[in-house]
């Protein structure tokens, strides 16, 4: 019982990471209707930009970590302007290859900067434990949940009350029409890619916490946002939650019981069933569980 | 357009005697969609195929590997245009199907050791296997893939390489098994081994060369297969889904039919090429077939030209050629890491950074990609000295 409850928990910790990069793709695709196959690349340089001013630049762990936010969310801005404002109004297709285009150009350099290391962001959190309900469980874990859902609620309030959430809102219904609206839709194109490069940057604090310290290859673990957007829905951030939680929780579970119950399957399973997920979810509901449903017109 | 039903009038046969010297006037359908419409390409194309049969006697053995990865490289790259660029059905998971290629024809033509098994079977059984397992598994997985449109299919193809990934790890008795990895099929014919160092009639043939020419053919004949196809009922039909899926459907093309064997004919393809790629590379392990391979073959039809068959052989030739020549380059720009010193950015790391840089700009720039380019070269003068 113990271990069950454990696996949970490292399950909802993982599942919130995984929540706060699908959010990062909801962002970009609801505004600009573009896939952003980019992020992975925007996470690791956000670990190690945070890396960077925890070690080099000597700030403390809560300050570096905002101050990472802004300076991907700056990267990302600049990658749209540059980048994607060409392709508006080309195919999404075209537009995607081009976030591919990104990812080619972006991961090199995470690999230069990082080369072979292995990163810490210098985290208060390291491997601590702490109690609850008679479990020991990592601390990390539930600083991981706090985060994310601080995070998302956060944007969640910013898109639903302020002026500029309404923009960007109006903006994700009907380009066209916000934009005989009077709303700035390349502003608003620019503010989605930054707020998704501040999102990607606290992602990969998250993913660089625990003691466990990151590699560049590590940026592929943010491909398992794309389980999760599938699960919850190309377009919705409630959906993320939902979907990041239901998929870091069955990797879990996989991760502990499978060894055990399904040896057959092969060592480190536990990596391919957000994709096995994803399949199914797909063969059964292919707009996700919250997401809405495309029109086509011909 | 059921032109290809109709026989052409008598009078469309004498044409080329009739109309000598006016060889862009077509009076027929089939006339104008031949696969060489005209002088210029037929002779060009033979011109062709007759220099690059020559080249082996000329370059070095290094150069004739790296041509033969080009036709390789080309074949998964048609087979990628053909369901992407044709059907505009975006695939990730080429690199999943030219793995299990690989696989299939590891097994039926490679050596067994201790840990993998091998059938040693002659070229003429292994290759056609190693296309049409693929084939099979992707005539199987397509009706899936079908329901889905779009991103997410991108999306739910990317998810196919990683399982793929997970099942080369885990298959040790096909695959070798992580980090270890397999040698890949002997390309033996008639006990012929193509990939051997001959001397026939006197004349030293370096160990590359057979290997390069039935690559060479292999490639002719694929793409003139590819090219037929294209401008076929099927080809057409694959057209229309690209350009709206419900239209044509509502046009009476069967929308499920045409994508999965748009799958089909891709995976056989990409099948061949994995086939192929193990004996050029020698030894493969699971970790060959990953993301970035896919983003190479994507790369290959973006930059060579959508929906070119010519333009897949121009992609492939560029992102094969281009690494070589950024090495050469290096030694020339100052920010580049050579062996002697870090530099800026490695040879490596400065080759994917200019792919990127190459996919972007040809995307914003020219989407029809180096063979846009060739055309609009090809039409300014043609019309030379009018502008238009």
């Amino acid at each position: 019982m113990d271990i069950l409850f454990a696996t949970l928990f490292r399950g909802l910790g993982t599942g919130s990471t995984y929540a706060l990069l699908a959010v990062g793709f909801v962002v970009v695709y609801k505004a600009t209707d573009v896939v952003n196959f980019a992020h992975p690349a925007l996470m690791i340089l956000g670990t190690y930009t945070t890396s960077w001013f925890v070690f080099n630049a000597g700030f403390p762990f809560w300050v570096a970590v905002p101050t990472a936010m802004i300076v991907m969310g700056l990267v990302a801005a600049l990658c749209e302007r540059v980048a994607l404002r060409p392709m508006v109004g080309e195919q999404p297709f075209a537009a995607a290859m081009v976030t591919i285009g990104l990812f080619i150009v972006l991961f090199p350099l995470a690999f230069r900067l990082i080369g072979t290391n292995v990163i810490t962001v210098g985290d208060p959190w390291g491997l601590e434990r702490f109690t609850m309900f008679g479990v020991r469980l990592f601390q990390v874990d539930l600083a991981k949940i706090i985060i994310s859902l601080v995070a998302i609620a956060a944007l969640a309030l910013f898109l639903k009350r302020s002026r500029f959430g309404l923009a960007m809102r109006a903006t994700a219904l009907d380009q066209e029409v916000a934009l005989s609206q009077g709303v700035n839709v390349g502003r608003v194109f620019g503010m989605s890619w930054a707020i998704a490069g501040g999102f990607a940057a606290l992602a990969g604090v998250l993913v660089g916490t625990g003691g466990g310290g990151v590699e560049a290859i590590t940026a592929l673990v943010a491909l398992k946002a794309l389980p999760v957007i599938i699960l919850g829905g190309l377009d919705s951030i409630e959906g993320t939650i939902y979907g990041g939680l239901i998929i870091g929780v069955a990797e879990s579970l996989t991760r502990t019981y499978q060894p055990a119950f399904f040896p057959w399957m092969g060592a480190n399973f536990d990596v391919v069933v957000p994709y096995l997920i994803m399949v199914l979810v797909l063969m059964i509901r292919p707009y996700g569980f919250f997401g809405t449903k495309e029109v086509q017109r011909v | 357009m059921s032109t290809t039903t109709s026989t052409p009038p008598p009078a469309a046969r004498s044409r080329r005697s009739t109309l000598r010297g006016r060889p862009e006037l077509y009076t027929d359908y089939a006339a104008d969609q031949a696969m060489l419409n005209t002088r210029a390409k037929r002779w060009s194309v033979i011109l062709l195929i007759l220099v690059m049969l020559a080249v082996p006697f000329f370059v070095s053995r290094d150069m004739q590997g790296l041509l033969t990865l080009v036709f390789i490289y080309a074949i998964g790259g048609i087979g990628m245009n053909l369901v992407t660029g044709f059907a505009g059905q975006v695939s990730l998971g080429h690199a999943f199907f030219l793995g299990l290629g690989a696989y299939t024809g590891a097994y039926f033509g490679g050596t067994p050791t201790a840990s993998v098994q091998g059938l040693e079977l002659e070229m003429w059984i292994w290759l056609p296997m190693a296309g049409i397992v693929p084939m099979l598994v992707g005539l199987a997985v397509a009706p899936l893939a079908a329901r889905v449109r779009g991103l997410y299919l991108a999306i739910l193809t990317l998810g196919l390489v990683f399982i793929g990934e997970h099942i080369w790890k885990e298959a040790r008795s096909f695959t070798g098994g992580p980090g270890i990895g397999r040698r890949g099929a002997e390309p033996v014919i008639g006990g012929f081994n193509l990939y051997q160092r001959h001397t026939i009639f006197g004349i030293d043939f370096a160990r590359e060369t057979f290997f390069y020419i039935a690559c060479l053919v292999l490639l002719v004949v694929l793409a003139i297969a590819a090219r037929n196809l294209a401008r076929s009922r099927m080809g057409r039909a694959f057209a229309a889904v690209r350009d709206r899926d419900i239209a044509a459907e509502i046009m009476g093309v069967p929308l499920m039919r045409t994508k999965v064997l748009a799958f089909g004919i891709s995976s056989f393809y990409a099948g061949i090429a994995g086939g192929l790629l193990t004996v050029a590379l020698g030894q493969v392990t699971g970790e060959n077939w990953n993301l970035l391979l896919s983003v190479d073959f994507l790369a290959i039809i973006l930059i060579g030209g959508i929906a070119t068959i010519s333009g897949s052989i121009i992609g492939a030739a560029f992102i094969i050629l281009l690494p070589r020549g950024v090495e050469r380059l290096a030694d020339h720009v100052p920010f580049v890491g050579t062996a002697a010193s870090p530099g800026l950015l490695s040879v490596f790391q400065l080759q994917l950074v200019l792919f990127g840089a190459l996919i972007i700009a040809v995307l914003i720039f020219e989407p029809r990609g180096i063979y846009g380019l060739w055309l609009r070269i090809r039409n300014y003068w043609k019309a030379w000295p009018f502008s238009y």
